[in-house]
């Protein structure tokens, strides 16, 4: 059966919550030309028939709490309990109280801002950006006013990403105004310098990265590729997508990178929430710090401070301060790890990565760029099996399948990415449960699922009739 | 301590089937020159000291509860049932839809909640939540640049500055042009519209809290070919005509006033709405009803061609990850206060904004400054710089004035009422006020 909605859970003047015992008459206050003339057909349900709707739904959901989640390259690790009552102690600062009435909030955005310089090894960093890809744009921004600075922001009108790269880059340069051009993959994964040389020149303005790139692998040739940008007057930006693999290990200032994001919600386990809210802080090299959004927090001698006397910023990415709520889940993470519990979560999601890829070798399993791979790699089905079919497969098994079909160089591609907080026995039930699907009847893998809260759902009709309310007549 | 299941047994175990000797051989293959860099961090601290920790910190701020503070954050309830049903792991803790077999609940909650943002702005459809309302409307004008093909805009000054500045990020990037139109007593004035503008844009209640009577504003933007975009408050729209009434193509806003906790200011969600006929255009996700192998319904992520992990370079917005928590508390809200309680949370304000406007004004020194009808919110001028009023007042435990920006004018400030406030808290508003005037 269908699971109602709670638009059809709605009965006329049913009540849930009532938060205002005398209600004023509107018309006292606001002329009748810009009164509601129909009211919102919103629902009108009580409180314990919202509470079932939404229980309801979330029994239709999995996440990291319920099931093993390997979405390679995402880091759905697991979400500590002790932040969620964290940000309770931060829920009701207004960002335009008094500032010393909010140092306590000014002091921990600064302490983690010095936490991720260190941890990234960059000069100077800002907080506000609302997602990894927001602060990808945040830092293509950066570039950009920087080149424009220099007198060479006409000039140098591409941006270079490898083949490999996430589709948000590409995405990104061009939401920056940039021409994008796709660098190759080399055979062994990693980027192919020769390629790299033929593209850098004075028309480009940065090349982005993501070290270990989305094939798991670390670029090996990184301080050559740093070394040809800085020739060429290249920036280099780093997406922190996955820096989970090499956190404490490595940095990617020491690598020769300008300019770093990071995903809050992957390396430093604020929840993803179904799709975020996420936070992509940027750290930049002393170089790019004049050109930072604003504000930039900052300690003075009387005490912590929002500066927005910035003259060359690229000017504000998003309202107020940024996630901050997101800040402080991270903050608590790096202070209940420290540097040795960071460095051991960075090692264990590449033993966990590396094990579960040799489980799934044994178990019939091919590894396209079979390097020593990190915090995940790509796998591909024995031939005459479809990713999706196995994808869907798992689900009957009672495991969120691994990011399929990225990254685009790979053919069938399972990009698995099991992180630190998953047991041994989990990876191995993993292995297991995709080696059986290999036994399966093809007519079982392509009418899986069978017993989940929907079977496949028909995509096309979703594209060519779509029905996006309830009420849309189609 | 950390959140790692391993033994050393198994770690052992598995470093040997890898062919490893130690976690650090896992690393032999980097460049040496970066392995291992010194690295200042504090000392690791148990769960219960970090939580001390926080709690110090925390001690360092007065929380702004019932505060009287505005500039499109307030101070409002968030219904514990909102919180505890948000909350649940399966919620917090799940990823983007990409399985929708397993993921019914997150993608029924965002059709629901596009349902709800289409019926309060009395629009078509709604897409499934941006980071905010500032990159909202900057997503909205790089819609309609879209659909128009120009590289203008036009906005009104009553549009939020820090929304203002955003759009000015986005609009550089591309290389499109901002004007801005300067508020005249407090209101849009209905100006020319400049030949080849894509989008015009202005926000109601304005950035002042003045209502505005935008259906002409509509039309002359529609008369030179340009859409039309309206920032508004959507706990405004359970009292006000919606966006889509009065003209709006395009509406946008920041979802906090719907019982969301402030947060220092973030994270929200935005809306973006907007006609069935741009839905290609839209940004971000967006779930459609259909049917499974079953015949049976069924929910998806629908029309993804437009989206950066299939486009790339040609992706309408980089956005992959969006709001879909906050605004799944949105929804929730929406919900459980229904349409009557929706209207009465806003109306509760609204009376008491006026309350608040009568007794400011009889200090000496206060000027009206946003003209009448304003809705929730409403700047007056003081007779000293409300930064200085900020915090004297603050001192004293009371949360309020929002300092103006200078290019609305001198000493100006606003004030803002919600439906936690009750008259002793005006009247203490007021008499503290006119202490620290005197």
């Amino acid at each position: 059966m269908s699971y109602p909605l709670i638009f059809e859970r709605s009965r006329p003047r049913r009540r849930g919550l009532r938060l205002v015992e005398e209600v004023p008459e509107a018309s006292r206050y606001i002329p009748e030309k810009f009164l509601r003339k129909k009211p919102p057909r919103l629902p009108e349900v009580d409180e314990l028939t919202l509470v079932r709707h939404y229980t309801g739904l979330s029994r239709r959901q999995v996440g990291v709490d319920t099931t093993f989640y390997p979405l390679g390259s995402c880091t759905m690790k697991y979400n500590p309990k002790l932040h969620e009552e964290a940000v309770r102690l931060f829920a009701d600062l207004h960002p335009y109280q008094d500032p010393k009435t909010a140092q306590g909030a000014l002091e921990l955005m600064w302490q983690l801002g010095e936490y991720l310089k260190a941890l990234t090894g960059m000069d100077a960093i800002t907080l506000e950006p609302a997602a990894g890809a927001h602060g990808e744009l945040t830092g293509i921004l950066i570039i950009r006013a920087y080149h424009q600075d220099r007198g060479e922001g006409k000039e140098r009108r591409v941006v270079l990403v490898p083949d490999s790269a996430h589709g948000s880059n590409p995405a990104t340069a061009s939401m920056a105004g940039y021409q994008v051009r796709e660098v190759p993959s080399g055979p062994d994964g990693e980027v192919d310098l020769e390629a790299l040389k033929r593209e850098l020149g004075p028309h480009v303005a940065a090349i982005m990265l993501t070290n270990p790139n989305t094939l798991g692998l670390f670029e090996r040739r990184i301080l050559e590729i740093a070394r040809l940008s800085k020739e060429a007057g290249v920036q280099l930006y780093y997406d922190g997508a996955n820096l989970n693999a090499i956190m404490g290990w490595a940095r990617p200032g020491d690598m020769g990178f300008d300019v770093v994001h990071l995903n809050l919600h992957k390396t430093f386990t604020v929840p993803h929430g179904g799709g975020g809210p996420g936070s992509g802080p940027v750290g930049v090299k002393a170089h790019l710090a004049p050109y930072l959004p604003v504000p930039t927090v900052e300690r003075g001698e009387e005490g912590f401070h929002l500066n927005f006397d910035l003259p060359k910023s690229i000017g504000r990415v998003r309202s107020f301060y940024g996630n901050f709520l997101a800040l402080v889940r991270a903050w608590a993470y790096i202070r209940t790890l420290g540097l040795e519990g960071l460095k051991k979560a960075a090692a264990l999601s590449v033993l966990n990565a590396r094990y579960l890829k040799e489980l799934l070798k044994e178990r019939g399993y091919r590894i396209p760029y079979d390097g020593p791979c990190m915090h995940e790699f790509v796998a591909q089905p024995p031939a005459g099996f479809r990713t999706l079919d196995l994808a869907k497969g798992l689900l009957e098994l009672g495991f969120h399948p691994p990011t399929v079909y990225f990254p685009l160089i790979v053919k069938e591609a399972l990009m698995v990415e099991p992180t630190e907080t998953e047991s041994k026995e989990t990876l191995e039930a993993f292995a297991k449960a995709l080696g059986e699907l290999l036994q399966k009847p093809r007519e079982w893998l392509e009418g899986a699922p069978y017993t989940t809260p929907v079977r496949r759902l028909d995509e096309v009709r979703a594209n060519k009739q779509p029905k996006l309310t309830y009420f849309d007549q189609g | 301590m950390d959140y790692t299941p391993h033994t050393e047994e198994e770690i052992q175990a598995m470093l040997e089937r890898v062919g490893a000797g130690s976690l650090e051989d896992l690393y032999l293959h980097l460049p040496q020159e970066v392995l291992n860099p010194e690295i200042s961090l504090p000392e690791p601290l148990p769960e219960w000291a970090v939580l001390e920790e926080l709690k110090r910190l925390a001690a360092n701020n007065k929380p702004a509860f019932k505060a009287f503070l505005g500039g499109g954050i307030r101070s409002h309830h968030t219904p514990p049932v909102v919180q505890a049903l948000a909350s649940r792991g399966e919620f917090l803790t799940a990823y983007t839809p990409y399985q929708p077999e397993v993921s019914q609940g997150v993608l029924q909650a965002i059709f629901e909640y596009q349902t709800m943002v289409a019926e309060l702005t009395g629009l078509e459809v709604a897409n499934a939540s941006m980071y905010d309302g500032a990159t909202a409307l900057a997503e909205g004008v790089l819609l309609a640049l879209r659909e128009t093909g120009r590289m203008r805009v036009v906005v009104s000054q009553g549009v939020h500055p820090e929304y203002r500045e955003v759009l000015q990020s986005y609009l550089d990037a591309v290389g499109a042009e901002l004007r801005t139109w300067p508020l005249r007593e407090g209101r849009t004035p209905l100006g020319e519209i400049p030949e080849g503008t894509g989008a015009v844009v202005a926000q109601n209640p304005n950035y002042l809290g003045a209502l505005e009577d935008l259906a002409p504003l509509a039309d002359a933007a529609h008369r030179v070919g340009a859409l039309f975009v309206v920032v508004a408050d959507p706990l405004s729209l359970g009292v006000l005509e919606p966006p889509g009434a009065y003209g709006a193509d395009i509406a946008v806003g920041d979802g906090q006033t719907l019982g969301l906790p402030m947060g220092f200011g973030g994270p929200h969600f935005g809306y973006l709405a907007t006609k069935k006929a741009f839905v290609r255009q839209l940004p971000g996700r967006l779930v459609s009803e259909t049917v499974d192998a079953e015949g049976k319904r069924g929910y998806i992520l629908t029309l993804q061609a437009r989206e950066q992990y299939i486009r790339r370079a040609k992706a309408k917005s980089n956005i992959t990850t969006n709001a879909q928590l906050t605004a799944l508390m949105g929804a929730m809200y929406l919900a459980a206060l229904g349409p009557e309680g929706l209207k009465e949370v806003a109306l509760k304000g609204v009376a008491m904004a006026h309350r608040l406007w009568e007794l400011l004004l009889e200090i000496p020194g206060v000027a009206p400054f946003t003209p009448k009808p304003f809705f929730n919110e409403f700047a007056l001028r003081l007779p000293k710089d409300p930064h200085g009023v900020r915090a004297t007042l603050a001192k004293r435990g009371v949360h309020a004035v929002t300092p103006v920006p200078k290019e609305y004018g001198e000493n100006l400030a606003l004030f803002a009422a919600t439906e936690l406030h009750r008259e002793e808290d005006l009247m203490a508003l007021t008499e503290a006020m006119r202490e620290v005037l005197a």
